[in-house]
Parts: structure tokens; C-alpha cells; sequence
């Protein structure tokens, strides 16, 4: 049909186009996640470059070979999944074997999204189920973290990266705890401004506060992400642990270290706001955000790991069709009547 | 009395692929996913459904004309669980070490639905001779299925099978796969495969009775 002189229109209702499509919005993660990216691999050297190469080369691969033959490259040319190969890529360890960055990419889109039936269908987060099968899989290299290398370092490669598939390698220079291990288990706390900065040991795209908060703005002033979300995250990550602070002050986490320490910042922006995997009505977007918030702090402080937000964001997102279904606002001139 | 023969082999045969137990039917996922974290683990556990299927389906078989329609369902159990209750001692007396860890499984055959069906769907309306052909076919089938699971699993979770370590020293072990999710995510895995060979199989069957119909 000729669309610019339609004699007769026989489209559906949404008629008004918006300039927005699956390609942009990706585009625009991307270019959202380019300072975090290069903060990682300044802080971490060579090694976190590869892991993340490895990590989007796993997942374009997958793509590649599970989409159907018509589809082929369109599903790769809307960099759904380079995001996920990047977002997986910057939860991870940067002493990470090579091996198992490529695994988790595979696993990231054949589980978490092409076994649902492709983009649009998955239930959970691709990037965190990628993670969370790395973490099961193998717990002990997925919480084996480098300390931030110095300028002679930038060019050293981890010999446990380059260990050979389905083989591990003794880790070779020092470990060190992140912060929320410090604090866990050695009642360390790490000054604020080192965690605002991202100069500690963690995940690869995890450490930097400052550039996170950078790349969620860009992204909201692009109108890519739903602020609700990551509002109502914070929100309740800051008024739980601000309450359990005033209860016993050494124990708990101040609000501010719980904010910026950890992967909390980069899964609220980048993950939690999955347009997918969220809630579409703005209170369900509340509800889900305070899910989240509620369950980090939980896990965090009574749970036997350091850190849960990617629990956290998995088992909101279970629960996101259900929130989907009773926050549905009544239908105009039906009153209060539920179907 | 060629064609018994033929009759018999059906029989058998139909339980190991077409009408394999596990990967066709999706019975019987209780053993499948709660045992098969090793290879001589599943091993035993498929040899002791063996012996319970086949015992169980030749003795209702045989007692068809004597168990009232009416409290079938409770004979066949009694009867399985007889023959549960022989292979719960016979293993351990032979495999203690097995036996423990397999633990409540080995009672649990009973419950397993596969027996409880084959006698229900089959061995109770056939003669004795095809029911034992037909219970050897299942669970040779069960076994085949619980051998490959534990097999994946113990190598890729232990890099082992049968306790030999196939890798050397460093091999970094896959610890989702000897936990429960590892059974989940394995069968899945495996189903997803079969169905996929047999649609894809189809599909040329198709293909070539097309072919030959527009050749004829």
C-alpha cells in the first residue's frame, strides 16, 4: 500500500508512527555503556577487554546460529545481542577464563532468550541468566576477583583467562575481596569515594558509580528506560538500609556504601529496566522496583552471599507477568468492576 | 509364526526410540532427574527398574483373568512393590554403597508411573509373552535414557564416568550439573534434541513421499 496517499486505510489502531525502534533503542544502550566499558577495561587492563570480546562473541554467535534462515541478519543488525554480550560482559570477573565468557554468552541467549521463542518473549533478564548459570556453574572462578591493575598491568592478561576449555588455571597474581565482601566478612567498609570512582576490585562494568549514573541519564533523556524503575529501586535500597542503620550502625551498611557498592547500579540501569522483562503499567514499575530494592537488602545482609541484586532482578522478573496482570488499569467507563 | 516373531520385536523395540519412556512419553522423572547424577547411579537404577518392570508385568500378565477390574489398580502396585521390595534387598546386600545413595529412590519405584502405566496399558490386556517383550522394551528404553543423562552429567559435573577421571587434574567441574537444576536443564536439553530429530524426520519422510507420489 502506498502510504503517503492511502486511499484507503486498513491499518491497525496505533496509526502514529514514533521514530523509535529495537535497533535505536539498542543502539542507544550501547553508546549509554562506552565510558562504563572503557572505565572497566582502564581499571582492569587487557584481560577485561578480552572477556568482554569473548563474552558478545559467545552471544552473537548463538544468534547467529538459532535464528531462522530468513531472519539471520536482521536478528544479529538489531544488536540485541551485542547488548547482551556487553551487559553479561560487565557482570563479570575480569580473571575470568576466556572459556567460560564464551559459555555464559551462548548460554545468555540460548536460554535466556532463544528457547522463549527470541526477543520480545523471555521471562527473565538474558544477561542475568547468563550470569547466575556461570555462577552455579562454576562458583569459584566467578568470585576469584583481580585487584584494579596498576599502568604496567594494562597490558597483562590473567594466565587463569587464557586457561584451556574445560580446564582451570591456579590464579596467579593476588585476589582481593569487593567491597561487599570486605564488609561482609571482614567488617571492612571502603571509602565512598573509591566506590564513586570505581577504583575497587568487582565485576568489570560494576565499579564505576559515577559513569553508571552517566549512562542511565543519557539513557532517560533518551527516553529508553523507564524511571520508575530505577527510582523506586534506590529508593527502597536507601530507606531499608537507612531503617536497619538506625538499629545497630556496625552491622548494617550505611544507605550510601549499599548504593554504590556492588552490581546494584548497573542492574538497576541496565537490567532491571529490561523494557521485556519489567512491568509496562507505571505502578507495576513501583512495585517491581521496590521488589527488587527490598530483596537486595535482604540477601545482602541475611543471605550467605556478599551480593544478590542479580537474585534480586531474576526473581522480580518471575513475578513480572503477575504484577502485569493486577496493575492493569480499569478499562474507561467500566468502573471499578474487575473482568 | 514369522509374523509372531515380528509381533514380539515390535514390541520390544518400540520402547527404546518411538515410544521411548523418558524422552517421548516424559514419564518416570523422578528417578530421571533425582539419580542420575552419576553414571553407575543411573546405571543401577535402570537395571532395578528392569527387574521390577518385567517381573511386575510378567506376573500380571499372567494373573490378568484373576484380579478384579475393580481393585486392579491395587494389585498391580502390590505386585510391583514385591518386586521392588526383592531389588531394595538384593541391592543392599550386594551394593550397599550404591544402595545408600540412592536412598529413598529405590522404594520409590513403585511410584514410578512408567511400571504402574505399562501394566495398566498393556500388560494386563495382553498375553504373557508380549507383555515381557514389551516391558523389556520400556525399560531398556529407561535405561538407555537414565544411562545418557547420568553419563552428561557425571562428565561434565565431575569429568569422570564411572569414578575414571577422563580430563586430568585441572579439569574445572561443572557444579550446576550434579545439582538438581544440572537434571533440569539436561533433560531439557536432550528432549529438545529429540524432538527436533524426530520433526526434522518427518518432515523428510514427507519430503520423500511427495517426491515419490509426483514421480509415480
Amino acid at each position: 500500500m502506498n502510504a503517503k496517499d492511502p486511499e484507503l486505510l486498513l491499518e491497525h489502531a496505533p496509526l502514529l508512527q514514533q521514530g523509535m525502534s529495537t535497533p535505536q533503542a539498542m543502539r542507544d544502550v550501547i553508546y549509554s555503556l562506552v565510558p562504563v566499558t572503557l572505565a572497566g577495561i582502564w581499571f582492569f587492563g587487557l584481560s577485561a577487554l578480552l572477556v568482554l570480546v569473548v563474552s558478545i562473541l559467545g552471544a552473537m554467535l548463538t544468534e547467529w546460529v538459532f535464528s531462522s534462515a530468513e531472519n539471520k541478519t536482521e536478528s544479529l543488525w538489531d544488536a540485541s545481542a551485542l547488548v547482551t554480550g556487553l551487559l553479561l560482559g560487565l557482570t563479570l570477573p575480569p580473571g575470568l577464563p576466556l572459556w567460560m565468557a564464551f559459555l555464559g554468552g551462548v548460554v545468555a541467549i540460548g536460554f535466556g532468550k532463544i528457547i522463549w521463542g527470541g526477543l520480545g518473549n523471555n521471562l527473565f533478564n538474558p544477561a542475568l541468566v547468563g550470569r547466575a548459570f556461570l555462577l552455579a556453574t562454576f562458583p569459584i572462578a566467578m568470585t576469584t576477583w583481580n585487584p584494579v591493575s596498576d599502568v604496567d598491568g594494562f597490558f597483562m592478561v590473567h594466565a587463569t583467562n587464557l586457561a584451556l576449555p574445560f580446564m582451570h588455571v591456579e590464579p596467579d597474581a593476588m585476589t582481593s575481596a569487593t567491597p561487599l565482601g570486605l564488609f561482609k566478612f571482614e567488617q571492612e567498609a571502603t571509602p565512598i569515594i573509591n566506590l564513586f570512582l570505581g577504583n575497587t576490585s568487582g565485576s568489570l562494568g560494576e565499579t564505576s558509580g559515577l559513569l553508571l549514573l552517566l549512562g542511565g541519564l543519557y539513557l532517560w533523556w533518551r527516553r529508553d528506560l523507564d524511571w520508575r524503575i530505577p527510582a523506586s529501586i534506590l529508593l527502597t535500597v536507601v530507606v531499608f538500609s537507612g531503617i536497619l542503620g538506625l538499629f545497630d550502625a556496625e552491622r548494617f551498611p550505611t544507605p550510601l556504601f549499599s548504593l554504590f557498592s556492588g552490581g546494584l547500579l548497573l542492574g538497576t540501569i541496565y537490567m532491571a529496566t529490561d523494557p521485556v522483562t519489567s512491568p509496562i503499567t507505571p505502578k507495576g514499575a513501583w512495585i517491581f522496583g521496590c521488589g527488587i530494592g527490598c530483596l537486595v537488602v535482604l540477601i545482602r545482609v541475611w543471605g550467605g552471599l556478599p551480593e544478590g541484586v542479580m537474585y534480586a532482578i531474576l526473581l522480580m522478573n518471575a513475578a513480572t507477568p503477575l504484577i502485569n496482570r493486577y496493575t492493569q488499569p480499569t478499562v474507561f467507563g467500566r468502573g471499578k468492576e474487575r473482568s | 509364526m514369522a509374523k509372531d516373531q515380528n509381533q514380539n520385536y515390535e514390541e520390544f523395540v518400540k520402547g527404546l526410540w518411538r515410544d521411548n519412556p523418558v524422552f517421548v512419553q516424559v514419564l518416570g522423572m523422578c528417578p530421571m532427574l533425582a539419580v542420575t547424577n552419576s553414571a553407575i547411579n543411573a546405571l543401577t537404577m535402570g537395571l532395578a527398574t528392569f527387574f521390577v518392570l518385567v517381573g511386575s508385568s510378567f506376573l500380571v500378565s499372567s494373573l490378568k483373568q484373576f484380579i478384579p477390574k475393580q481393585v486392579r489398580i491395587s494389585s498391580f502396585i502390590i505386585i510391583i512393590a514385591t518386586f521392588v521390595t526383592v531389588i531394595d534387598y538384593t541391592l543392599l546386600a550386594l551394593m550397599p554403597k550404591v544402595h545408600k545413595e540412592l536412598g529413598a529412590f529405590i522404594p520409590l519405584i513403585v511410584a514410578n508411573c512408567m511400571i504402574l502405566g505399562r501394566q495398566e496399558a498393556f500388560a494386563s490386556r495382553n498375553t504373557v509373552k508380549l507383555a515381557v517383550m514389551d516391558a523389556m522394551g520400556m525399560a531398556s528404553g529407561f535405561m538407555i535414557a537414565l544411562f545418557t543423562l547420568g553419563a552428561i552429567r557425571e562428565i561434565l559435573g565431575d569429568g569422570a564416568l564411572f569414578g575414571v577421571k577422563l580430563f586430568g587434574d585441572n579439569f574445572e567441574p561443572w557444579i550446576i550439573m550434579i545439582l538438581p537444576p544440572g537434571g533440569f536443564l539436561t533433560l531439557g536439553l536432550i528432549l529438545l534434541c529429540f524432538n527436533w530429530f524426530t520433526v526434522r524426520k518427518q518432515q523428510f519422510l514427507e519430503k520423500v513421499a511427495a517426491a515419490e507420489r509426483s514421480g509415480a
